[in-house]
């Protein structure tokens, strides 16, 4: 059955005279733009079309392909980099150069490249969705597990081994079922999963605020809202590229063209601290940029959870950014408005909470189908407009995600980085990843960082007398709260993203840090208890040592330096 | 297709409504004849089999029923050619000055094509204009977008102007091509900066459209679209490094938002439109440097913010896009500084890749984050000596107290035609750093320290 364009607006079209299921993929005009159904009206559908229509008229042809819109899922996703609909960004510039043209389809997967394929099914093996048939060396690193597509099951009659392209045949089932080393899944509905079971792991993120404060577990949510120049994407950028997850996806939805050349120039140099191997070997990126079609950016974030929850379905652990997710609901927002719905608040669509929610509930720590445990952890950063966090999209995912790192225009102002407010953040996993810290990194790692909450909130309160009084008015063991937070804040809390040491700090060492500050106020309260005048105490050379040993490559060493000094210089002076 | 319709049922604002017409296709260039023999050009808005929707650019004064409605069966191009430099154009692409037509190499289509992002190159090449602000704490490079945020009544021209007399790659002996877009600005705005063109003979590398306060709105919606497409031609096919200056996007956003209100669209946020983001984005993402190819498109755009309201949705949703701002403040101003920029909620997030050991001084990042802490903390002390006097403060903070002042003074204040190197930003701030005790320093490293602080190095 053949259609016709009756009417173009944008990147909304409305065709007529063929009868398409919602959410059908249309090839739309002469050149066959991909399109999305997403309204019937009697014989009339609407159409989102994800590449620009200028120039498009009424009465071209449309064809159904009948199918929604689907990734391909297989070996090679890793190192590649897509735009919102994963055409690899790579093909498009051989096939049409610098700049994006319209109407070109690109393969999501290689069809030229030839991967090693090693069976670990065998024949009169009974399968089931899910099931791992055999393994395919991905990168250095990530074996990509070949598994039975979720809704098929049977047994093996045939499984080879060797050399194959992603559509050739690997197995065929006694029922006649060809199986090849690729599967296509259909973006919006979520795959599969055996069990979704209580997230209790940490993600390790090298972030000294995020992991030591407001840790987030694998398999759980975690928004990042804040306004412009607060440092939304310096904070993902690092996660992406210090998170001890298996595979990354990230998201460049809506954001910076040059954001993305930098992640692309950048990853392929920088290492892997659990493997030691090219970060881009374990990342797979989505960049559907502020200028590119904006129903692109719409499909964008589910083109990269369904990429997110396949490599998690092979047990891994998979942690997915998406900078920003306000873009994304931008991106509904005007469509709506194209389809002349009746709008919520702020003109977004009534359905965003709904959307925004089944899009984080994605995320998780489960049980596959096979009986693995492997994760997704989503990270979203927000961008709320002027920076006011009571705006809808804000609202709605502070309902949803577990997690809140709120991002401070002030605090960047003044360069404080990561520009995290230790007050208003929060994080609802901080009881239960107790227990796994207290095991794995000290058994007074909780007390410590209990301490140094309690601290910063009793310095938020003396700050506020500060502003009215200045600090010589304040009673001498208060100013040494203050002088130890001062120091919990630049020497612990501030982080450099682009130091080369400090970039990345492992929990051993937070531990460590936390650890010597706590000692320098310990000491210092009971030098101030023992009459010893406060400007003795905050004049030692071993306190302002201890700011640049976060910066040393031998940290240990410096730290030890420090610590014998600070004891030296406390046993000088003496008191009562 | 030259056929003519006369079918217009509907004329509303800036749009006119046309029956029973040949398939158009959307965004199509319209001509319209008008009874009295005038010409008017416009766009399609909407296609459908029955009914087209067509915005004029000069404006629907004097169109009536009787008006003729001309397909072109293309898009808006804008003829292009080298020999555009030194040119003056209108807000759509005529001559201005008297000069012939553009003979043109080629036609281009004006709204561009998004790059794709694989062949962007990351920006990194440290571009001197000359002013500390900038130079030493916000550093642009080439292949940004960096705005200047400002408000009514502040030198954004002149810094603006400075930046473009100035503006140089070090050790490199290529000039910058302007090219100018005036959106809406008033005509004794534009004879300023055409006067400074012809004075410093910028003129003869500059491409300048101009669209006046009394041009039709509608145009300015086409003019900087004009002026990116000509800057990429420039860039991409004559490898010049161009520097886009285009002023004023809030009267660009204004014309937005008066064209989503005549066409009965849902507004968004104070009225504009809920697209005016990807709008936006598509004038600003048309900067950048491209692998493999000499040119670079560095945009410095003029955003006068409504009341100073840096929330507000212009400079709010350009600050999501552009890579950083440089803020203008009416505070500084007020107090006789040239130019008058507030660096604290100013930034260039391509600095960090533009600046460095081989690119300006390997002290640059330090001295940069010491002198932003210390003078942020300066401004919140100024807070409290009202309160509480400058004697109740304590010594370290005393010192905070004077070196913002010295810096507001000394490293911010210079003069309209001071064009200061990196160098001399840097040394600047040294001497203004060597006013406060070496230990509050933190940011700084200690082989720095001993490198470049005036007391160790003179010994």
């Amino acid at each position: 059955m053949k259609g016709e364009i009756y009417r173009v607006a944008g990147p909304v079209v409305t065709i007529r005279g063929i009868k398409p299921k919602m959410y059908d993929v249309v090839q739309v005009g002469h050149e066959g733009l991909m399109g999305e159904v997403i309204r019937i009206e009697g014989d009339k559908a609407t159409v989102q079309v994800y590449e620009d229509t200028a120039g498009i008229k009424p009465g071209e042809p449309v064809v159904n392909t009948g199918m929604s819109l689907s990734v391909e899922l297989g070996p090679g996703l890793l190192e590649s980099i897509y735009d919102g609909i994963q055409r690899p960004l790579m093909v498009l510039q051989e096939k049409m150069g610098d700049f994006i043209q319209r109407g070109v389809t690109a393969n999501g997967l290689s069809r030229e490249k030839v991967w090693e394929f090693r069976p670990t099914a065998k024949k009169g093996d009974s399968v089931k969705g899910g099931d791992v048939i055999g393994l395919v060396q991905e990168t250095e690193n990530i074996e990509h597990k070949i598994m039975v597509p979720p809704t098929i099951s049977g047994t093996i009659s045939e499984i080879k081994a060797g050399k194959f392209k992603v559509d050739e045949i690997i197995c065929v089932l006694e029922n006649g079922t060809q199986l090849s080393m690729m599967q296509k899944w259909p973006v919006r509905k979520p795959r599969p999963v055996g069990k979704k079971l209580m997230p209790n792991k940490p993600l390790i993120t090298g972030q000294r605020i995020l992991d030591g404060l407001f840790p987030v577990a694998k398999g759980g949510t975690a928004a990042i809202p804040g306004p412009f120049g607060s440092g939304k994407t310096v904070t993902q950028q690092q996660l992406a590229k210090w998170s001890d997850t298996d595979i990354v996806v990230y998201i460049g939805c809506g954001e910076r063209g040059n954001e993305m050349a930098d992640v692309l120039n950048e990853f392929p140099e920088l290492q892997d601290p659990k493997t030691g191997r090219p970060l881009m070997e374990r990342t797979v990126l989505i960049a559907n940029t502020s200028n590119m079609p904006v129903a692109a950016r719409e499909a964008s974030v589910y083109t990269g959870i369904t990429i997110a929850e396949y490599y998690r379905d092979m047990g891994y652990d998979v942690s997915l950014m998406a900078d920003s997710t306000s873009r994304w609901a931008e991106a509904m927002r005007e469509i709506s408005s194209r389809l002349e719905e009746m709008p919520g608040e702020e003109g977004y669509p009534a359905y965003l909470s709904a959307r925004l929610s089944e899009f984080y509930e994605r995320a998780g720590y489960v049980r596959t189908l096979e009986g693995q445990e492997g994760s997704i952890t989503v990270i979203g950063a927000v961008s709320p407009p002027g920076g006011d966090f009571s705006e809808p999209v804000t609202q709605n995912t502070l309902r949803i995600v577990k997690v809140f790192w709120a991002l401070d225009a002030k605090l960047a102002q003044r360069r404080h980085f990561p520009s995290i407010n230790w007050l208003t953040s929060y994080s609802l996993y901080t009881q239960g990843l107790s227990g796994w810290f207290g095991e794995n990194v000290a058994p007074d790692w909780v007390t410590l960082r209990d301490n140094a909450m309690d601290l910063l909130q009793q310095e938020a309160e003396l700050q506020e007398i500060v502003q009215l009084v200045g600090s010589d008015a304040l009673p001498e063991d208060q100013q040494l709260v203050l002088e130890i937070c001062r120091m919990l804040r630049e020497y612990f809390l501030q982080q450099n993203a682009f130091h080369p040491v400090d970039t990345y700090c492992p929990f051993d060492k937070q531990y460590k840090l936390l650890k010597a500050i706590s000692k320098y106020g310990e000491m210092a309260t009971a030098a101030l208890e023992a009459g010893v005048p406060m400007k003795d105490i905050l004049s030692l050379e071993s306190k302002d040592e201890l700011a640049k040993v976060k910066f040393e490559e031998n940290f240990q060493d410096a730290l030890d330096a420090v610590l014998t000094k600070m004891d030296k210089e406390f046993a000088q002076l003496g008191g009562k | 297709m030259t056929k003519e319709y006369k079918t217009i049922t509907e004329i509303s604002g800036p749009l006119v409504f046309l029956e029973k017409t040949e398939p158009v296709g959307y965004n199509e260039l319209v001509t319209i004849n008008l009874p009295d023999g005038t010409t008017k050009r416009g766009q399609v808005l909407d296609t459908s089999a029955d009914m087209v929707a067509v915005q004029v650019f000069e404006g629907t004064g004097g169109l009536n029923e009787e008006s003729g409605v001309v397909f072109t069966g293309e898009t808006i191009k804008l003829p292009v050619s080298k020999d555009m430099l030194g040119r003056i154009l209108s807000g759509s692409g005529e001559p201005l000055d008297g000069g012939p037509r553009i003979i043109p190499e080629d036609r281009v289509d004006v709204n561009g094509a998004s790059m794709n992002p694989y062949s962007r190159m990351p920006p990194e090449e440290f571009i001197q204009t000359g002013i500390s602000t900038i130079d030493g704490t916000n550093t642009l490079v080439r292949g940004q977008k960096l705005p200047i945020f400002s408000g009514s009544g502040l030198p954004h021209n002149e810094i603006a102007l400075q930046i473009a007399r100035q503006a140089k790659v070090p050790g490199s002996t290529e000039d910058f091509a302007v090219v100018f877009a005036a959106m809406g600005i008033t005509s004794e705005e534009a004879q300023y900066f055409m006067e400074d063109f012809e004075k410093t003979g910028a003129l003869e590398r500059a491409v300048v459209f101009l669209n006046l306060a009394d041009d039709p709105a509608v145009e300015r919606l086409i003019t900087p679209r004009m002026a990116l497409t000509a800057a990429e031609y420039l860039a991409y096919e004559h490898d010049m490094h161009v520097l886009v200056i285009l002023t004023d996007i809030t009267n660009y956003c204004e014309a937005l938002r008066q064209m989503g209100a005549a066409r009965e669209e849902v507004p968004g946020r104070r009225g504009y439109p809920g697209y005016m983001y990807t709008d936006l984005a598509s004038l600003y993402e048309r900067a950048g440097v491209i692998k493999g190819r000499k040119g670079s498109v560095t945009q410095f755009s003029i955003l006068t913010m409504p009341g100073d309201d840096i929330t507000h949705p212009i400079p709010d949703l350009s600050g999501y896009i552009t890579e950083g701002q440089i803020v203008v403040s009416r505070e500084l101003h007020r107090k006789g500084i040239y130019p008058p920029i507030n660096v604290l909620p100013s930034l260039s997030r391509l600095m960090n890749s533009g600046i460095g050991a081989g690119k300006t001084r390997d002290d640059h990042k330090a001295v940069s984050d010491q002198m932003y802490a210390a003078y942020a903390e300066g401004r919140d002390l100024r807070g409290l000596v009202a309160i509480v006097g400058k004697e109740a403060l304590s010594e370290r903070d005393q010192k905070i107290l004077e070196f913002a002042d010295l810096f507001e003074d000394r490293f911010v204040r210079q003069g309209r035609d001071e064009d200061r190197t990196i160098e001399d930003t840097l040394n600047v701030s040294w001497s203004i750093l060597a006013e406060l005790p070496e230990a509050l320093l933190t940011r700084v490293d200690n082989k720095y320290i001993q490198k470049y602080h005036p007391a160790h190095k003179s010994k």
